[in-house]
C-alpha cells in the first residue's frame, strides 16, 4: 500500500534525528574516552605504550567503517556474544572514533613547546601533574575547532549504522521512502534535516578557529 | 661537604661529546657564574644539574643525594633546585599567582591560602606584588621573567639555577633581572649562573667558571679571573664580549 509522503512523514524523521544524536552522544563519549588515552599513549616516553596505539591508530584508520559494523554486529554473536545494534553500533562508532580523536589530539599535545614540560618537571610536578596541569589545558584551545569539524563528520556517518537495522534518520529515511515511493522528497528532507544539524556545528567550529588564533 | 659535587661529568650527543670530564663543587651561600662561548657546553652542565639532562659518566650530587642515581626521586630533589630559563617558560595559561602557586599546592600540598600567601610574598620580593592577578602575556619581558624567579623561589629551593635569564630580554629590561638577582643573592641563595653579564659576575659572582669546548678552562675568583685571564682562550672571549 503507497501512501503520501506528508507532514507526519516529515515529524517522523525529525523524530528519528534524535536516535542520530543520541547515537553521535555515545559515540562521542567512547571516541573521546579511548581518543584521550591513546593521544596520551602516543606522547609518553615509553615505547612499547607508543607502537601500540600508533598500531591501533594504523589499524583502525585503515579500514572501513562499515566493516567494523559488521564484523561487531555479525561477528561477536559467532563468538557466542550476543550484540543489539545499538551496542554494535556505539562499540564500533567508539572504536572508529578514538582512532581519529586519538590523532587530532596527540597532534595538539606535541604542539605543546617541550619548555613547558621542563618547566612542569623543573618544579617537581610528575609526568601525569605536567599534563594535567600544564600541557592538557594549553592543547586544549588549539584542539577544539579539529575535535568539532570530526563531530560533524561522526554525525553524517552515523547513518552507515542503518545498515545494521539501527533506526536513525538514514534508515527511517529508508522506511519512509519505501512506503511512501517518493524517495526523492524523502532523500531530500533527510538530507535537510542531516544539514540543520551540521552547519550550526560548522559555523560554531570556524568561529572558534578565529577567536582561538588571535586569542593570546 | 659542598652543596653541588659535580664530578668528572661527561656528557654526548650522538657523536657530540659537549662535556669532557668536567668537575666543580659550589658551597652553600656561593654565587658561581659559568661563562664561556656558546656550545661551550655551560647551559648543559647548568640541565645536568637538576637532572633535565641524563650525563653518560662521572657523578652529580647535591646536597649529598646523587642526582644521576636510577634510584633517586628527581622530584624530590627538583623541590630542593630552582631554575629560571632564558625564555621564562611561565604557563600561559595561568595567571601569576597560579604559575607561582601551582608547585607548592600539587607537589608540596599547600592550602590554596597559604600558597598564596607565599606567593604574595614572593612576589613583592621581585617587586611586582601589584601583578598576582595579572596574566603573563600582560607582562613586559622583564616583568615575566622576575615572576619567573618568583616562582622558583616559592618553593623555597637550596640551590637556584639560573640560565641565561636576560639574554632574551631588551637592554633596558635586564636592569631590573639583575637587580632581583642581586638581591636574592644577598639574601644567602646558592646560585648557579649562566650568564653573559660580565658586571654582574664580577661584582656578586664569588667565582667565575670559563667554559670552553666542555672543559671547564679557567676558574677562580671573580675580579681576578676577569681581569688577568691566564688562559688565551679566556683572553679572547673576554675580549669578544666587552668589545
Amino acid at each position: 500500500m503507497i501512501r503520501e509522503f506528508g507532514l507526519i512523514d516529515i515529524m517522523y524523521l525529525v523524530a528519528a534525528a534524535r536516535w542520530t544524536l543520541a547515537l553521535t552522544a555515545v559515540a562521542f563519549a567512547g571516541s573521546a574516552v579511548l581518543g584521550l588515552a591513546l593521544a596520551i599513549l602516543r606522547i609518553l616516553p615509553v615505547a612499547p605504550l607508543r607502537w601500540f596505539a600508533a598500531t591501533y591508530i594504523q589499524l583502525v584508520q585503515g579500514t572501513p567503517l562499515l566493516v567494523w559494523l559488521f564484523l561487531i554486529f555479525f561477528g561477536l554473536p559467532l563468538a557466542g556474544i550476543s550484540v543489539n545494534p545499538w551496542i554494535a553500533a556505539a562499540v564500533a562508532f567508539s572504536i572508529y572514533g578514538s582512532a581519529f580523536l586519538g590523532e587530532i589530539w596527540r597532534g595538539a599535545l606535541v604542539s605543546i613547546a617541550k619548555t613547558q614540560w621542563e618547566a612542569g618537571a623543573s618544579l617537581g610536578l610528575s609526568l601525569g601533574e605536567q599534563l594535567r596541569y600544564v600541557i592538557i589545558p594549553q592543547s586544549i584551545r588549539i584542539a577544539i575547532p579539529p575535535t568539532v569539524g570530526f563531530l560533524v563528520q561522526l554525525i553524517k556517518n552515523t547513518s552507515l549504522a542503518a545498515v545494521i537495522g539501527f533506526v536513525e534518520l538514514t534508515r527511517e529515511g529508508q522506511l519512509t521512502a519505501a512506503g511512501t515511493y517518493k524517495p526523492f522528497a524523502v532523500y531530500i528532507t533527510v538530507a535537510c534535516i542531516y544539514f540543520a544539524m551540521c552547519f550550526p556545528l560548522t559555523q560554531w567550529s570556524r568561529s572558534l578557529e578565529r577567536k582561538l588564533d588571535v586569542a593570546r | 661537604m659542598s652543596l653541588v659535587e659535580i664530578h668528572d661529568v661527561s656528557k654526548s650527543y650522538g657523536a657530540n661529546q659537549v662535556l669532557k670530564g668536567v668537575s666543580l663543587n659550589i658551597d652553600k651561600g656561593e654565587v658561581v657564574a659559568v661563562i664561556g662561548r656558546s656550545g661551550s657546553g655551560k647551559s648543559t652542565l647548568l640541565r645536568c644539574v637538576n637532572g633535565l639532562e641524563p650525563v653518560q659518566a662521572g657523578t652529580i650530587r647535591i646536597d649529598g643525594v646523587q642526582v644521576n642515581d636510577p634510584a633517586t626521586d628527581l622530584r624530590k630533589l627538583r623541590q630542593e633546585v630552582g631554575i629560571v630559563f632564558q625564555q621564562f617558560n611561565l604557563f600561559p595559561h595561568l595567571s601569576v599567582s597560579d604559575n607561582i602557586t601551582l608547585a607548592p599546592r600539587v607537589v608540596k600540598k599547600q592550602k590554596p591560602e597559604e600558597a598564596r600567601e607565599v606567593a604574595r610574598e614572593v612576589l613583592a620580593r621581585v617587586g611586582l606584588a601589584d601583578k598576582l592577578d595579572a596574566y603573563p602575556a600582560q607582562l613586559s619581558g622583564g616583568q615575566q621573567q622576575r615572576v619567573a624567579i618568583a616562582r622558583s623561589l616559592a618553593m623555597r629551593p637550596k640551590l637556584m639555577l639560573f640560565d641565561e635569564v636576560t639574554s632574551a630580554l631588551d637592554p633596558e629590561l635586564t636592569g631590573e633581572v639583575l637587580k632581583v638577582l642581586e638581591s636574592v643573592a644577598q639574601e644567602g641563595m646558592t646560585m648557579m649562573l649562566v650568564t653573559h653579564e660580565m658586571g654582574f659576575a664580577r661584582r656578586f659572582g664569588s667565582r667565575v667558571v670559563f667554559m670552553h669546548e666542555g672543559r671547564i678552562r679557567e676558574e677562580g675568583q671573580a675580579a681576578a679571573v676577569l681581569a688577568q685571564p691566564k688562559t688565551p682562550e679566556l683572553t679572547t672571549f673576554l675580549s669578544a664580549v666587552l668589545h
